[in-house]
């Protein structure tokens, strides 16, 4: 019996069956445990009291959340080895315990407990802080302990928010644009000074703005002073931490405080969701181990919105050029391999090309033509958005290229005919007729390109994506989109803080979370490519037939 | 016809021709759009020519100038300032001439603190950047000096003013009474200062060594004797050569016979071991005319009088005890070698002959970069500028010639890229890629083949994995599978092609490392465990009773497997240890090391394989499924029409007809692990070592431009070097690619033919 049902090959089958499932299976684990990973971390964990044998015979206490497990290795292979397990506890306070993360052996836990009012702060510097609240003393002086405590600490960390956000504003916002006109003034001098026509007038006009700003500078300088020390003297809470020992924490220093052993699940899931909001909310913190990603996100993307601008039009024209006007020979067989090639070519390829022609041929080319004055510091030629946009629409350009040639080809011939019958011009019957029956296609094509700019980095680490851009690529400040800005980009910051972060431990979770982002982004956009492509060709069956 | 009419009608003519023009400009700009891609893809590989093309271009010499030498006397030494600007030439008698490089206009003529009938018979080098040399002097004495030519800037303009001074004492230090110094030498470390003298008639060398005192505030360096050690020699040697690290000293005379002075081994210098620099050379028939150091002071060059140079550095032997080895030979000058200039800031040197020629060299490289014949008469005196773009050379009959000196990318050759090259301090010639360092004399190893190999090392392992899985479920879905799970399967494949590599690569590189690190043995009991399994499901499905079987349809087989390999996931996750525990003494990796002497990194070619794997599986699936799904019906009706089973169908008749898309798919596949960036750059430690072993790390040629290209500078030896990776890579894929599309429009013709 075996031996037939070998001999018919069905062994084969399910071997095949099997290549199968484990590539889906590895597609829906992959997805599956970048979701788990990624949105576990925001789930308010409980803070746990460790009472853990310290080996001589005593008790130490350790206070935290469980991080994860893992294990110990003692001995080597030549005496065989024994495998020890343990938690990682995040036990916070790395200025007061060394390093904000303790790895405890199981079988050393004597007991874990999880009692009442402990809380968790997160804080600006040195990582979260876990413990006790035992006062808090007001800025008049008034001092109030127990739940009162609790209640008047919530309320000054909310009142500090407030500060925060203003000093945030007038410090980034208000300051910032001053110092970029007075920027915009010294470049304005040194061109005048090159052109050798800084006239006196000139030279008065100048100083006069910039005694203007200056001005103004003192304002906002004395007002963010007055807001600091308000939001400085708010008060100070006294903790209890591990070990006993009692911390005065002032509220400035607290962005959020919360007693996750009290909540029930209905406050958790509250906090679960508004910690996402902050993260995808927020600037990073602490070496992007904490915090949002806000700055990723919209350099992210900002990058595919003008790479957009630039892949269609060619894309198109390339597709309309070879579907609807190229003679079948030798040069149309050029272009489809070399869309072929594009298509092929290994990013940092590009990467290597936009570096070495687009930054410092081209971008040079700029500099010394049109921004003169600012030499020898770069404008242009030095990797920033402009670059890695461009970059990347030669990178996406075979995606929008084939996916537009698909929806032109589907376009039933009679429509043509129809249209040239009555007269039109060729591009007429391009423009008013066929491009918008291809359109969903050209719109499958820009979006898969856009799902691959979003996940690029190879080439992006070369050409202009950094760990941290000192301001947003868009802003208030004219000409408003910034070209020669560097950006930061959802897939670098992974790389990044995955990689070369210092503290991996902390950085890890947000990691995960950035993936899983980045992830549903890719994956929406191609599910809705897939889904216009379809509709499109559904579409078109029926006008076939 | 009425007026208005007319007027309707010119217009109308008017929007007719603008129509028209709009349709040919339209024309016009659509082909344009057309040609750009076109463009594009000629305008990379153009670029990427033209910056890789001046590595292997020779250097070249332009004639600047020739005039006789300023003032009398016989030059015993030639240097130059950095900015080829001002020369400076010693005579036998101690006079020192500053002359502008360009006409020989005396700047400043001066002489060296030396009695008045006393001559230099002899010099060294101890520090050719700082301007130190040594001279030995007819009266047995010798003299440090420093030259320098201090740059000073005046209303924009550039002012070279030459100055002479004595780093030690302005008098010479004597070392023999009368006799004069045939040879000298002296090196400075940190802490200690060493001069060494030959003196005529004598049977010893001279060693005097002194101690750098340090003077409370001020950087004013005093030195103390430390002491005198004569070393016996019974030859005569020309040249005394004091290296680097003073490690060794190597007294040579002109019959190539080399005494070699151990100066670390116990506190004294004691004598080494003699060495035959040209073999056997009883009778006399070559003749060493010029010894002198690389730069960085390890390697020797030393010029013959038939104008061969050869490059001799110390190698040490497994036992730690070194030898001397000739490295490599350069042949292209044919007259006797009067003199070598190392470069100041490369491996580089340049070569004066008694034929009048001079040649540039790379030591490394093993190139010769050019040879010009500078002078019809021999050369007696040669300067190389310290930024190695001109030569100062001057002639028998004292006539003085300056060359410009082109010479941008030395470092580089076939050789150095792809062979196995011997380097300064190592034991044998390997493969090794190091592009930068701190030190300035540092030898740049720039082979491509650690780095060529670890990409296909990392392919290798990728497309083990990515091959059978990819094909087979391709082969399943495209021919087995039931059209209504094909439909929603295929899109879930083919979104794992969508997820960013960065993720892909993050993954590998913080979860399935340490993952596999700690459940070695979990992964191959599951690549064993799992067929087994399968095959008993799928015979035990098979004697199941009709009644249960008829509930799944064929093309299920998939969908009924998913509990199956769940279940081997449970399995291997409950035996691993037991397994680990008796066959590996409790852990595999360190079982590997300390037993199997097999080395482990955490990032491994294994966890690369697995990722990259992962990454290429949906390309290879999606070309090979196409093509297996595309195999014209009637075809494999016909064949299940005479009786073949589903499988022997497949093998038979669909495998064949599809077989160029199959081979399509593999090679875009390769093509793009060949060429994956960020998943091997987070997946593996980097490390550019050539080794086969699937537990080690590995670099490969994206992953290295992607580390180095961001810090190397623009238009250097190292940026071009990056540079020709990416040549390298794009003419890969290109290839790759081509060779895939040539072979799918072969068979999209056969499938129209069918």
């Amino acid at each position: 019996m075996l031996k037939s049902w070998m001999k018919e090959g069905n062994h084969w089958v399910w071997f095949n069956a099997m290549a199968l499932t484990i590539s889906l299976l590895a597609v829906i684990s992959l997805v599956g445990l970048l979701a788990v990973k990624g949105v576990a971390h925001f789930w308010p964990k409980d803070v746990i009291v460790f009472t853990v044998d310290d080996g001589k015979g005593g008790n130490v206490q350790l206070i935290g959340e469980r991080q994860r497990t893992g294990e110990r290795l003692e001995g080597d292979a030549t005496v065989g080895v024994k495998h020890i397990p343990q938690t990682l506890v995040k036990i916070g306070g790395r200025e007061l315990f060394g390093a904000d993360f303790k790895w405890v052996d199981d079988p050393a836990v004597i007991a874990q407990d999880v009692p009442q009012n402990m809380v968790t702060i997160e804080r600006y510097e040195w990582g979260n802080l876990y413990g006790r609240l035992v006062s808090v003393t007001n800025s008049d002086g008034r001092k109030t302990s127990g739940s009162a405590a609790w209640d008047s600490f919530k309320s000054l960390i909310v009142y500090h928010g407030q500060l925060y956000e203003q000093l945030v504003d007038i410090q980034k916002d208000k300051i910032g644009s001053i110092n970029y006109a007075v920027e915009g003034l010294r470049l304005e001098r040194r061109g005048l000074e090159l052109k050798n026509a800084l006239t006196d007038d000139q030279m008065a006009r100048l100083a006069q703005e910039r005694k203007d700003l200056d001005q103004k500078y003192e304002l906002l300088l004395t007002d963010m002073q007055k807001l600091q020390k308000l939001s400085e003297s708010l008060g100070v809470a006294e903790i209890e931490v591990m070990g006993g020992k009692l911390v005065q924490l002032p509220v400035s220093k607290v962005v959020a405080a919360t007693m996750p052993n009290n909540m029930g699940i209905l406050a958790k899931t509250g906090e679960f969701f508004h910690k996402i909001w902050e993260f995808l909310s927020t600037d990073p913190r602490e070496a992007n181990t904490e915090g949002g990603i806000f700055p990723a996100i919209f350099g992210t993307v900002t990058l595919v919105f003008i790479m957009t601008f630039i892949v269609m039009p060619f894309g198109v024209m390339a597709a309309v050029y070879l579907r609807e006007y190229a003679k079948d020979g030798v040069i149309v067989r050029m272009v489809r391999v070399s869309v072929n090639n594009l298509a092929g070519v290994p990013s940092i390829v590009y990467g290597v090309f936009g570096l070495g022609f687009f930054v410092y041929i081209v971008g040079h080319g700029i500099d010394q033509a049109f921004y003169q004055e600012a030499l020898p510091a770069p404008t242009f030629g030095t990797s920033g958005l402009l670059w890695a946009a461009l970059t990347l629409a030669l990178l996406t350009l075979p995606v929008v290229i084939v996916s537009t040639e698909e929806g032109l080809s589907r376009v039933p011939r009679a429509i043509r005919e129809g249209s040239l019958a009555l007269g039109a011009t060729k591009i007429e019957t391009l423009w008013r007729t066929v491009l918008p029956m291809a359109s969903p296609a050209i719109m499958t094509g820009l979006i898969l390109a856009i799902a691959r700019a979003a996940g690029e980095v190879a080439p992006l680490m070369l050409v202009g994506v950094v760990k941290l851009a000192p301001s947003l690529p868009i802003d208030g400040n004219a000409p408003f989109v910034h070209l020669d800005q560097k950006i930061m980009h959802l897939g670098f910051h992974i790389h990044d803080v995955g990689f070369q972060s210092p503290n991996i431990e902390a950085a890890q979770p947000l990691v995960y979370a950035t993936a899983f982002l980045l992830v549903l982004i890719v994956i929406s956009l191609n599910i809705s490519a897939i889904a216009i492509r379809n509709r499109l060709r559904e579409r078109f069956k029926s006008l076939d037939n | 016809m009425s007026l208005k009419n007319r007027d309707t009608q010119s217009l109308s003519l008017g929007r007719e021709r603008l129509r028209a023009y709009k349709d040919i400009g339209a024309r016009y700009a659509i082909g344009a759009g057309g040609f750009a891609v076109i463009g594009a893809v000629l305008l990379m590989m153009a670029f990427f020519f033209l910056q890789v093309a001046p590595l292997f271009v020779s250097a070249t010499f332009d004639r600047v100038t020739s005039y006789e030498h300023p003032a009398s006397g016989k030059s015993v030494f030639l240097a130059m300032d950095e900015y080829r600007d001002t020369a400076m030439r010693v005579t036998e008698t101690g006079q020192v001439i500053f002359f502008k490089a360009e006409t020989g206009a005396v700047v400043l003529e001066t002489r060296l603190s030396i009695p008045e009938s006393v001559q230099i018979t002899s010099y060294q080098l101890i520090n050719e950047a700082d301007g130190e040399v040594v001279f030995g002097l007819s009266d047995g004495s010798l003299l440090v000096t420093r030259y320098a030519f201090v740059i000073s800037y005046e209303d924009g303009k550039r002012r070279v003013t030459p100055k002479l001074s004595y780093p030690l004492e302005d008098k010479p230090m004597m070392i023999a009474q009368d006799q004069p110094l045939l040879s000298v030498a002296g090196r400075s470390s940190a802490d200690s200062v060493i001069f060494a003298a030959f003196a005529k008639g004598s049977s010893s060398i001279t060693l005097r060594r002194f101690e750098k005192k340090k003077q409370m505030f001020s950087d004013e360096v005093s030195l103390e004797a430390l002491d005198s050690v004569d070393i016996a020699v019974n030859t005569q040697p020309r040249w005394l050569m004091l290296d680097g690290l003073l490690d060794w000293m190597y007294a040579i005379d002109e019959q190539g016979n080399a005494s070699v002075v151990a100066l670390r081994t116990g506190d004294t210098p004691t004598f080494y071991k003699n060495i035959a620099l040209l073999g056997d050379n009883r009778e006399g028939s070559r003749r060493l005319t010029s010894v002198s150091f690389l730069l960085g002071e390890i390697s020797l060059l030393l010029g013959e009088s038939n104008g061969q140079i050869t490059q001799w550095f110390p190698v040490r032997d497994a036992s730690n005890n070194y030898d001397f080895m000739p490295v490599r030979q350069f042949n292209d000058q044919q007259a006797a070698i009067v003199q070598v200039g190392s470069e100041q800031r490369r491996k580089g040197f340049v070569v004066a002959d008694a034929q009048g020629q001079v040649g540039v060299y790379h030591a490394t490289a093993h190139r010769t970069l050019a040879v010009e014949s500078l002078s019809q008469v021999a050369l007696t005196k040669l300067a190389l500028a310290p930024r190695s773009n001109a030569v100062l050379a001057e002639d028998a009959n004292g006539v003085m010639h300056l060359w410009k000196l082109d010479n941008e990318h030395p470092e580089v050759s076939w050789e150095v890229l792809w062979n196995k090259v011997w380097y300064e301090g190592y034991g044998q010639p390997d493969y090794i890629w190091q592009s930068s360092s701190s030190n300035t004399d540092f030898e740049p190893k720039f082979s491509l083949m650690p780095l060529a190999f670890g990409t296909l090392k990392a392919a290798f392992y990728a497309m083990l994995v990515a091959i059978p899985i990819a094909l087979m479920a391709a082969m399943y879905a495209g021919f087995f599978m039931a059209p209504a799970m094909r439909q929603s399967v295929k899109p879930v494949v083919e979104l794992l092609e969508a997820l960013p590599t960065v993720i892909i690569g993050f993954l590998a590189g913080l979860w399935l490392a340490p993952f596999l690190e700690k459940n070695l043995p979990d992964f191959f009991l599951f690549l064993i465990l799992l067929p087994t399994l399968v095959f008993v499901f799928g015979y035990a499905w098979s004697r199941l009773p009709d009644a249960v079987r008829v509930k799944i349809p064929h093309g299920w087989e998939a969908a009924l497997l998913i509990p199956v390999v769940l279940l081997t996931f449970v399995l291997v996750g409950l035996l691993g240890q037991p397994v680990e525990n008796a066959l590996f003494a409790g852990d595999m990796p360190s079982w590997l090391t300390n037993v199997a002497g097999i080395g482990y990194d955490q990032r491994n070619s294994l966890v690369v394989g697995i990722a990259m794997g992962l990454a290429v599986i949906p390309i290879i699936f999606s070309i090979a499924e196409d093509a297996i799904y595309n195999v014209p019906k009637h075809q494999v009706n016909g064949s299940l029409a005479l009786g073949a089973t589903p499988w022997q169908t497949m093998i038979g008749v669909v495998l064949p007809t599809a077989s160029p898309g199959l081979f399509s798919g593999v090679m875009i596949g390769f093509g793009r692990a060949v060429g994956e960036t960020m998943i091997v750059l987070m997946a593996t430690g980097n490390t550019p070592i050539m080794d086969i072993n699937v537990f080690e790390g590995l670099r490969t040629l994206s992953a290295n431009i992607a580390v180095e290209m961001p810090e190397s500078e623009v238009g250097s030896t190292h940026y071009r070097v990056l540079f020709l990776a990416a040549l390298v890579l794009f003419m890969f894929t290109f290839f790759f690619n081509t060779l895939a599309e040539l072979v799918r429009q072969r068979m999209l013709k056969r499938y129209g033919a069918l």
